[in-house]
């Protein structure tokens, strides 16, 4: 059984980010680009079920720009067997990259589909749920423990309040949340390793999607900051302060 | 046009959350009708009935939603918006909506939008992206607006005079999942999506005793929730749920306090709109302080006693 694992390329999370000068969008020239954090723990999961033999081969995808090979070979470093680019220049929502997605489930046929929750830049926490939708399978969101047996998987999700465990027939689509695992380093070997593993481009165009974005994203603000506070003496100007200035407690 | 909001609840009380949801939802325009899709869960139809701005309650009743799995919800949401000629379908942006919305949004082939925190019209919102750092303006010419809308954002709707109740039909179980267990923790204290009042520990606490030991009796004296960083849960200090941040709960109480937090723009993200910021932390540089109404400089094991003590 095969897992493909959607891997998005990223703002780096340590970049405090600025909207351009024509507030059209975010500064992305020369920012630091990194794998989606929550993606890297996906390939980690992946990478784990098939060094446990539950399954025989990971295959990353990423949808993008040539640029998101650089994010493949991240993947491929961490120990998936083979990656496949999605190239287009256009800009992708996540409906897009969804159905982009199923045209490559359907072609790959894999037994489990692992995707981050959340892609870092635009937050949305929807493309996973959404191709689980689109290939008529179950779906586990915010997964922080995968236990896999032979045509099933049993999934422990975060939800508002604490904890909830779904058994799903397989295929079926996961989404991974910060505590699933804690992703390994690649090593220097494995870097050089996966330079040589294979690496497929297919043009999106090629796979019948319509990828024309349905949402138009007009101004780009930074939210206003916070008046500078100040600096309390000690914990008595701090309760002074917080009955007599913000007359709060 | 008419806008269906999906209530949410646990089969006896509706969700605090879907009060904020029907104030979003009454800004489109057009008459809100709330799902209440469940087993046994009359109770919760008859306090959707009563919020103000519901027109009407759907109330579908049948074991498969008994347990408010996504799959067969979404089938069912899907099949009334088409039947019901619905314009829009909102929820919270809570853990549920986030499941849901996008199932529901992708069977209708609509791009769903996450995190609404403005409103101007039906098509034209305002979401954070990039952990709150951009705020973005999206159109969306959709034939159905899927969104879910960040509680923080709009007030919670009150109660008004009952709305009618009517019986709706359920699906067939498409049965693409189980649910298996769920630990969900009652807490005698304010929801933390809610409270008045948070204070919220980090890895500075050391411990999950010292959490406990330190925090407990400060939120007791306060009224407060308790929340977390992303490194107090990782290190298994509190529970899951208390994480606030970019991928926790966004939260915006009057009064925020910050222990032993340094303020990751990831942690930002989920408190920085709070009405006041207190951090305690022994690092003077500690990013936290750049955010922060009042700061406090020094030993949290022993400012916080001394705060808990006189509050
Ligand atoms: C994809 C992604 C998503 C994330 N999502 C979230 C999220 O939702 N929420 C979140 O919080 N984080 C999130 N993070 C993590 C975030 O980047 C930080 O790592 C985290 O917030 C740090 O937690 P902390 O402030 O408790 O720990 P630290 O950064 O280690 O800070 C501990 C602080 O305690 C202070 N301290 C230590 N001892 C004392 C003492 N005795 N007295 C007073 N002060 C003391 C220190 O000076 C320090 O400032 C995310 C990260 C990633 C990559
Ligand atoms: N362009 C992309 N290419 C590959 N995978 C993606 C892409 N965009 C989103 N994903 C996957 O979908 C998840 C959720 O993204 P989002 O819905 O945008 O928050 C990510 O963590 C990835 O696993």
């Amino acid at each position: 059984m095969k897992v493909l694992v959607p891997v998005k390329r990223v703002v780096d999370y340590n970049v405090k980010v600025r909207v351009r000068g024509d507030k059209s969008g975010v500064e992305l020239s020369g920012v630091k680009m990194a794998i989606n954090p929550f993606d890297e723990i996906a390939v980690e999961e992946a990478v784990r079920l098939r060094e446990a033999q539950l399954v025989a081969e990971v295959v990353v995808v990423s949808c993008g720009t040539a640029a998101s090979q650089e994010t493949l070979r991240t993947a491929l470093a961490m120990g998936a067997d083979r990656a496949i680019l999605v190239e287009s220049d256009a800009e992708l929502q996540p409906l897009a990259v969804a159905r982009l997605l199923k045209a490559v489930a359907d072609r790959e046929q894999p037994g489990l589909v692992i995707c981050g929750k959340q892609a870092i830049d635009d937050d949305a926490n929807q493309t996973g749920q959404m191709l689980a939708a689109l290939m008529g399978v179950g779906q586990a969101a915010c997964a922080s423990k995968l236990v896999m047996s032979d045509a099933a998987i049993e999934v422990t999700r975060e939800v508002d309040g604490g904890l909830e465990t779904l058994a799903l027939p397989l295929p079926a689509v996961v989404t991974a949340d910060l505590r699933l695992n804690e992703p390994r380093y690649a090593t220097l070997p494995n870097i050089m390793k996966a330079k040589k593993k294979p690496l497929e481009t297919l043009a999106a165009a090629a796979l019948g999607v319509d990828v024309t974005p349905r949402l138009r994203h007009g101004r780009h603000d930074e939210p206003a900051p916070r008046k500078a506070g100040i600096k309390v003496a000690d914990v008595a100007e701090l309760v002074s302060r917080l009955k007599n200035e913000a007359k709060l407690i | 046009m008419k806008t269906l909001v999906i209530a949410e609840h646990d089969n006896l009380n509706l969700a605090g959350a879907t009060r904020h949801a029907v104030t979003a939802a009454a800004r489109l325009g057009g008459e809100v009708e709330l799902l209440v899709a469940g087993e046994c869960c009359a109770p919760v139809a008859g306090q959707a009935a009563r919020l103000a701005g519901a027109s009407r309650v759907i109330h579908v009743d049948a074991p498969i939603y008994r347990d408010q799995l996504a799959e067969n919800l979404a089938a069912l949401v899907v099949s009334l918006v088409k039947a019901r000629a619905c314009g829009n379908v909102v929820c919270a942006s809570s853990a549920f909506g986030k499941n849901l919305t996008p199932r529901v949004a992708a069977l209708l082939d609509v791009a769903p939008v996450s995190d609404v925190t403005q409103i101007f019209a039906r098509g034209r919102y305002v979401r954070p992206i990039y952990a709150g750092n951009v705020l973005v303006s999206v159109e969306s010419d959709e034939p159905v607006q899927v969104l879910t809308v960040r509680g923080t954002a709009f007030d919670a709707a009150g109660d008004g005079a009952a709305a009618p109740v009517e019986e709706g039909a359920a699906g067939a179980d498409v049965g693409l999942s189980r649910l298996v267990s769920r630990a969900i923790r009652r807490s005698e204290r304010p929801e933390l999506g809610a409270a008045k009042i948070v204070v919220s520990g980090g890895r500075g606490l050391g411990s999950g005793e010292n959490y406990q030991q330190l925090l407990a009796p400060l939120a007791d004296r306060l009224g407060a929730a308790l929340g977390a960083s992303r490194a107090a849960v990782d290190a298994g200090y509190v529970p899951n749920d208390f994480q606030v941040g970019q991928t926790g709960k966004i939260v915006a109480p009057g009064l925020y306090v910050a222990v032993g937090i340094s303020g990751a723009i990831q942690h930002l993200a989920g408190m920085k709109d709070s009405g006041v910021i207190v951090a305690i932390n022994k690092d003077p540089d500690a990013p936290i302080f750049q955010v922060a109404d009042y700061g406090l400089v020094g030993d949290l094991f022993e400012l916080v006693p001394a705060l808990t003590g006189s509050v």
